[in-house]
């Protein structure tokens, strides 16, 4: 399933990342790389950007590019 | 296969010369706090030649006294830049830059409640191949948060000294500098094994970077890893640029991954998070599971569908009303302060009668007295800024307003400084430096003195005193007619945001990947000397451009002079001045306005306000403070030689509008020219603000005469 889809509390693994472009590299670089835990924590109040828990810490991106990032539900 | 690291592990000599570290870390992480604590006020800032980023450099002395030079570079999450800062720390760390001497030393700091992502910064460093001091900071959050980090065991795991420290209150300093002078600082031991399919290209690259870059070993070996990642990152003057050689390398192995498919930059990510998650794993232990911490507390609110947007209306609205009120006060001092001096010379200095005295009285002590006066408020938005800032809650405010920004194309960091540009454009387009994206901070920067500043309600006070008849001004229109000012210089800016995002400034869509840093409690210490060194930073860029231009306002008002025994008016009317107004007259009669509203457009160069006093000696009628009464009736009496009343309704409406739109500000043409570090940009925001002025108040003023006003 997609990052975006994720229910607000619910945790998942990242499966998979798109190759290209800038943000998806800033975004694993800030530590979202496959295998990483990530927790939906709420959206902005008004629908997006998204706040997600990675690595003890909480980060912001847009749905539109939570969209590309897919996950596993875990356990 | 995996080709083995080769970090030699030896000794550094300590430097003969003042040792120069570079502190280096991600933002939030505490790295301002530590370097006023390591240099206390011995600091310079300015800025690096041809980029907008600020250059901090301070000494430090070790517990023998001797002095420690150290660089403050901006804070990077990577060396793979996505912002002019992030691309500066880049270059200094790799020599890059003539302007910066290359770190002997560097010192990593990290926040240890949150070390696998500030270890990651933290592991392209070690492959400089320079001695790394680590400062493991905040560690009593961390233990408040139930983690405990071994100093121990990174040290071991890294082969560097690590410093448990909490720069807050000043713990591990001591430690900290017996560290930073320490003769023989280790390299670090620390080997990570490239991954096997991008183990070639490093080599070859690092080949030639030795080759033909005329790098040393190490650091050809931890720019080829960067080069790897780092393929459209940032640029920024004042960087040298790479070999012909090597950049053919680097696009000769680019083609070929992208051919068999291979994800480089992603196989590089993802081998260095292995071994920092096997660092950590061995450093940190969770001390048992513990529930939402304070900061996740406040967030639940903070950021709430409806409470979110409550907080975050009273933050704003608090942040103005002290801009308003607690700056009045301040502001009344310095304009008597001016007022008094200015009387002081022209009675009691003993200067003669005459153009020195007049110069000094009403060019020189005008013109910094029109500046300062507005410092309390700049002051007091810094401070609240900084205090946002520090706080956290800057984040938040971009994360609620985000989706909003979006739809004109910016993103939510464009929202503070957009709204401190109510107040005044000249913190708001200083704040642009949080925003990563050039195109981004360009367009906010370009749309900033849209928003009505403080400056322009002298000036709707006058008009909508004389658009509406009677002595008494009901409170309704008057407020009325102030929100729809307001309204059309928020929708003008917003209109241009989204129109340049989509022409002049057209970029990759914008994202928004930021980190939602823990609340802390605001260290009061570096939120005022950020404030001092801002407002400095204002009175030497627009303080020296609006004393030259008050100077020339003066002599242009004051000369050819008169003949003796004329009225102030008179002596106005036929200076340069006045001949400017009449020369603009056909340019501006289209908008109803006459030569001598045209001297009043002319002075608001200096500062807006000024036009309130230019009419009042345009029409010989003194406004005393906050009363407009006299300069109100005196400008009704006004008529235009053919006997038609001069300022009509419509005229004194449409006068408003030129002023919600025209750019006529010259303190924050300097800071524009400062920022974006070319007259390109002021240029150009003259011209559109001024035409679409033009433009607006002509389609007014006709179709307002069409209708019968």
């Amino acid at each position: 399933m997609k990052l975006s889809e994720l229910a607000i509390g619910a945790t998942a693994v990242v499966r998979e990342f798109p190759k290209a472009g800038a943000a998806f590299l800033r975004l694993r670089e800030m530590g979202l790389v496959a295998g990483t835990r990530v927790t939906l924590i709420r959206t902005a109040p008004l629908g997006d950007p998204l706040e997600i828990k990675v690595r003890g810490y909480h980060l912001t991106l847009r749905k539109s590019e939570a969209e590309h990032v897919l996950v596993d539900p875990a356990a | 296969m995996a080709l083995p690291a080769h970090i030699s592990s030896g000794v550094s000599a300590a430097p003969s010369r003042t040792p120069v570290y570079a502190l280096v870390g991600n933002p939030n992480c505490g790295k301002s706090t530590l370097f006023n604590a390591l240099t206390g006020l011995k600091q310079k800032v300015g800025n690096y030649p041809g980029v907008t980023v600020e250059k901090k450099i301070g000494t430090a002395y070790s517990q023998h006294g001797q002095p420690i030079t150290v660089i403050d570079l901006p804070g990077a999450y990577s060396l793979a830049a996505r912002s002019p800062d992030e691309a500066v720390t880049r270059d200094v760390l790799l020599g890059r830059r003539a302007d910066t001497p290359q770190p002997d030393r560097i010192l990593c700091i990290v926040d240890a409640t949150n070390l696998e992502r500030n270890l990651y910064l933290v592991h392209q460093i070690l492959d400089l191949g320079r001695p790394v001091i680590l400062v493991l900071n905040m560690m009593d959050v961390a233990a408040a948060a139930g983690l405990d980090v071994r100093a121990g065991r990174l040290e071991r795991e890294l082969g560097i000294p690590v410093i448990p420290c909490e720069a807050v209150n000043g713990k591990g300093l001591i430690e900290l500098k017996l560290a930073m002078s320490r003769a023989d600082l280790p390299l670090s031991r620390h080997a990570w094994d490239i991954p096997a399919p991008i183990a070639p290209a490093v080599a070859e690259l690092q080949a030639s970077l030795t080759a033909n870059d005329r790098k040393p070993p190490l650091i050809a070996r931890a720019e080829a890893l960067l080069l790897l990642t780092d393929q459209d990152s940032v640029r920024v003057a004042g960087s040298t640029p790479l070999s012909a050689r090597t950049t053919e390398i680097l696009q000769g192995w680019q083609k070929r991954w992208e051919g068999e498919g291979t994800d480089w930059a992603g196989t590089l990510v993802n081998s260095r998070y292995d071994v920092i998650g096997r660092i950590a794993a061995e450093a940190v232990t969770r001390a048992g599971h513990t529930g939402p911490t304070a900061s996740d507390k406040i967030d639940a609110v903070a950021t709430h569908p409806i409470w979110g947007w409550m907080i975050l209306g009273a933050v704003m609205t608090l942040l103005f009303l002290s801009i308003f009120t607690l700056a009045e006060y301040p502001m009344g001092f310095i304009e008597d302060g001016i007022a008094s001096l200015s009387d002081w010379v022209k009675k009691d200095s003993g200067l003669p009668d005459g153009d020195l005295r007049d110069l000094i009285t009403d060019g020189a002590i005008a013109g910094v007295g029109g500046v300062i006066v507005f410092l309390p408020q700049i002051l007091i938005l810094f401070f609240f800024i900084g205090l946002l800032e520090s706080t956290g809650y800057m984040a938040r405010a971009a994360f609620i307003m985000d989706r909003l920004m979006s739809r004109v194309g910016l993103n939510g960091k464009s929202f503070i400084p957009l709204l401190s540009s109510y107040a005044c454009a000249i913190p708001g387009i200083m704040a642009t430096r949080t925003i990563e994206d050039q195109k981004d901070r360009l367009v906010t920067i370009l749309v900033a003195p849209l928003m009505s500043c403080s400056a322009r309600l002298p000036v709707y006070l006058l008009m909508i005193a004389a658009l509406v008849p009677g002595d008494r001004v009901p409170v309704a229109t008057k407020v009325g007619v102030m929100i729809l000012m307001y309204a059309l210089g928020t929708f003008g800016a917003f209109g241009f945001a989204w129109l340049f995002k989509r022409t002049l400034l057209k970029g990759a869509p914008p994202v928004m990947i930021m980190e939602l840093p823990p609340y802390r409690l605001p260290g009061l210490k570096d939120v005022a000397l950020h404030m001092l060194e801002r407002a400095w930073i204002f009175l030497r860029r627009a303080g020296t451009v609006i004393l030259g231009i008050s100077i020339v306002l003066w002599f242009l008002a004051a000369y050819p002079k008169a003949p003796e025994g004329a009225t102030p008016q008179q002596q106005l009317a036929q200076s340069f001045a006045g001949r400017a107004g009449h020369a603009l007259e056909p340019a501006i009669a289209p908008l109803g306005f006459d030569w001598q509203i045209g001297i009043g457009l002319i002075s608001s160069f200096a500062a807006r306000e000024v036009f309130v006093s230019t009419m009042g000696v345009v029409f010989n009628a003194e406004s005393k403070d906050d009363d407009t009464t006299p300069l109100r009736q005196a400008l009704l009496a006004t008529k235009w030689p053919d006997g038609r009343p001069l300022f009509t309704p419509l005229v004194c409406f449409t006068l408003m509008i030129f002023y919600v739109f025209a750019m006529q500000c010259v303190s924050t043409v300097a800071i524009v020219r400062r920022e974006t570090n070319s007259w390109r940009w002021p240029l150009f925001q003259i011209a559109y603000q001024t035409g679409t002025a033009w433009i607006l108040s002509f389609i007014v003023y006709q179709a307002g005469r069409a209708l019968g006003f």
